[in-house]
């Protein structure tokens, strides 16, 4: 492992080159060295080094650190190490000044040395090993997930190609469960901002304080309980990445001014802070509400709606895509039962009538519920229409007597006694119910229920 | 050119050379021939350090191989060290043929500890197996117990094994088979 990253030694004196060298050898390492700045580039631009050792002081030619400026050109992820003999902190600072990583004195302790060198490999592996993670999600996001044969779904994905290198602000609407967030997801991990941050904000989940706190952070003591030094918000940890505000037509109206103001000017404060942040964003919101009509009642800002409404994406019910119900629950088959370790064949032709012809009100994410449900509970090793007849019968299979109350009033029932049913877990309660989380949030704070 | 030679360079207690020697016997299949005593370089003490500069003592080794030797392995009782390093334990060509190892900072004295004959016979045929290792291939070891573990500090030897570790153990013999040693 140690081979796979090798380490250059640049000092004049032969001694101190060769010696450091054989000792780093010992180590396992694969060492080149050089009497000076000039071999040590002709060295960089045919190897990849990710440690050089640069001595500061070489006369006659390139001293350290034009040396060390140099080998940056060429290799700018190459760690350098100032080594020099004399401890000046004018010296350290113009090294780490002009890019150097570490200086080190010599002669130094060994321990110092090994520390040092396995401290800066351990941070090189972390970020290679990141950088081959965010190409996975890149890869995983670009479209992959979101599987299709419906013509409309198709325009859909080809306006993310289009708007995804772009900064307009979008607007993804649709029903709970569309996949308004994988479409978010989409745009971002397809355009210039891919290996920045995507930050989700769940409107509903949080009171207005919460939230506000949430987006734009705290300082210190802003309010009763602002812990430490206070704290970034999402706007600012999404810096030079994209903020994804779901839910967005559930937040009060002085967000909504909050939010303006940064669409507007990308600026804002701290909650209890006077510095002006500058931020580098990309907002996408999502919401399942009609937007327009929340204008026309007069519970959502104009220009806000306006504003964010740059590019709208409208995501179809899963009704209105049928075509899609075979490959996507081919598709929820073959991941959830790996991810269960549970060997399942596929679906049978008429389980996938039983799901086709059903109404899907929880669109996508029923569908993969229904799936997971069926997945556990079978026995045969595969799919067939008994494992989906409870949907025929109308959701479930006793018959049961409606109360006589209001649809509101029902539903609010719907919610206790799912939440009594997961012993007050949301998120199983949410599944149970065929709804996100954050529409139960929503549905809990309009209910005045307490979970 | 089989022999492993042991060189005493510059006064080294009499007992040190018989462990070496033992100790050599005991893991490498070769034999062993006790060199005389040859002086300390000329050059190798840095007065502004106060210790010896490890590098000469290599060089005078090399330059004088003997025919018949596959290693050459120098013992010294004095403080080595290479420009860039406060100390060393010892030194090796990697994959060559001479090695030097320092007895200075294996005695409990120079800890200003009272001397301890047997925790000093263990730290030298360490160091011995360490150096000679590496000549034959080995790189530092990540088995905090294997002898091929890098020690940077005296506490580091002291946890060691006075042995290979079985992967170590293994490559060893694997490169005598090789060289038609065993």
């Amino acid at each position: 492992m140690k081979k796979n990253w090798p380490i250059l030694v640049v000092d004049d004196e032969e001694v101190m080159c060769e010696s450091l060298a054989a000792w780093l050898r010992e180590d396992g390492y694969t060492v080149d060295s050089a009497p000076n700045g000039q071999k040590a580039l002709e060295f960089a631009r045919t190897t990849d080094y990710a440690i050089c050792f640069v001595d500061l002081k070489m006369p006659g030619g390139m001293d350290g650190i034009e040396t060390m400026m140099e080998i940056h050109c060429i290799r700018p992820d190459a760690s350098i190490i100032i080594i020099t003999a004399y401890a000046t902190v004018d010296t350290a600072i113009q090294a780490m000044k002009e890019g150097a990583q570490e200086y080190i004195v010599k002669p130094c302790n060994p321990q110092e040395i090994s520390m040092l060198v396995s401290r800066i490999l351990k941070l090189k592996k972390l970020q290679s090993e990141n950088a081959i993670l965010r190409k996975k999600l890149t890869r995983q996001y670009r479209h992959h997930d979101i599987i299709t044969k419906n013509p409309r779904m198709g325009e859909i994905l080809a306006l993310t190609q289009e708007v995804a290198s772009l900064r307009s602000t979008v607007l993804i609407r649709g029903e709970s469960g569309t996949g308004k967030e994988l479409v978010a997801r989409a745009v971002h991990f397809s355009g210039s901002r891919a290996d920045k941050p995507f930050i989700t904000v769940s409107c509903a989940a949080l009171t207005e304080t919460l939230l506000e706190s949430e987006l734009f952070g705290y300082e210190k003591g802003a309010f009763t309980g602002a812990s430490g030094q206070g704290a970034k918000g999402k706007f600012e940890l999404a810096g030079g990445g994209t903020i994804f505000l779901d839910e967005i037509g559930d937040i009060s109206p002085k967000l909504q001014a909050d939010l303006l103001r940064v669409l507007q000017e990308r600026r804002f404060y701290r909650v209890g802070g006077s510095e002006e942040i500058e931020v580098d964003v990309r907002i996408i919101a999502a919401t399942n509400k009609d937007l327009a009509e929340e204008v026309k009642q007069g519970r959502f800002r104009e220009d806000l709606f306006y504003r964010l409404n740059v590019i709208e994406i409208r995501l179809p019910p899963l009704r209105e895509r049928r075509e899609d119900i075979p490959l996507l629950a081919e598709h929820f088959v073959q991941r959830i039962s790996s991810e269960l370790g549970k060997e399942v064949n596929g679906i049978s032709a008429e389980a996938l009538k039983v799901l086709i012809a059903y109404d899907w009100p929880g669109n996508v994410r029923e569908l993969e519920n229904v799936i997971e449900r069926a997945i556990v509970t079978c026995h045969d090793g595969s799919l067939d229409e008994q494992d989906f007849s409870w949907l025929q019968q109308g959701g479930q299979s006793q018959k049961w007597e409606v109360p006589d109350v209001s649809l509101g009033e029902l539903e609010r029932r719907a919610i206790v006694a799912a939440l009594e049913r997961k012993h007050g877990n949301v998120k199983e309660a949410s599944t149970a119910l065929g709804i996100d989380r954050s529409t139960l949030y929503d549905k809990l704070k309009r209910y005045e229920i307490s979970h | 050119m089989n022999d492993l030679c042991l060189v005493p360079i510059g006064k080294v207690p009499a007992k040190a050379l018989e462990w070496i020697e033992n100790a050599t016997s005991e893991w490498f299949p070769l034999p062993i021939r006790k060199m005389p005593v040859v002086p300390i370089p000329d050059g190798a003490f840095d007065a502004k350090r106060g210790q010896y500069q490890s590098v000469e003592f290599m060089k005078m080794l090399a330059q004088s191989v003997p025919p018949e030797a596959c290693r050459v392995l120098g013992i010294t009782d004095v403080d080595l060290a290479i420009p860039m390093l406060s100390f060393l334990f010892g030194q090796a060509q990697f994959e060559g043929q001479v090695a030097v190892v320092s007895l200075c900072r294996l005695h409990q004295e120079f800890y200003g500890l009272p001397p301890a004959e047997g925790l000093l016979r263990e730290r030298t045929v360490k160091e011995v197996l360490h150096e000679l290792g590496h000549t034959f291939g080995l790189v530092h070891c990540s088995d905090s117990t294997c002898a091929m573990s890098l020690a940077t500090h005296i506490g580091l030897v002291d946890s060691k094994a006075e042995q290979y570790c079985a992967r170590c153990g293994l490559h060893l013999v694997q490169r005598f088979s090789r060289e038609g040693k065993v």
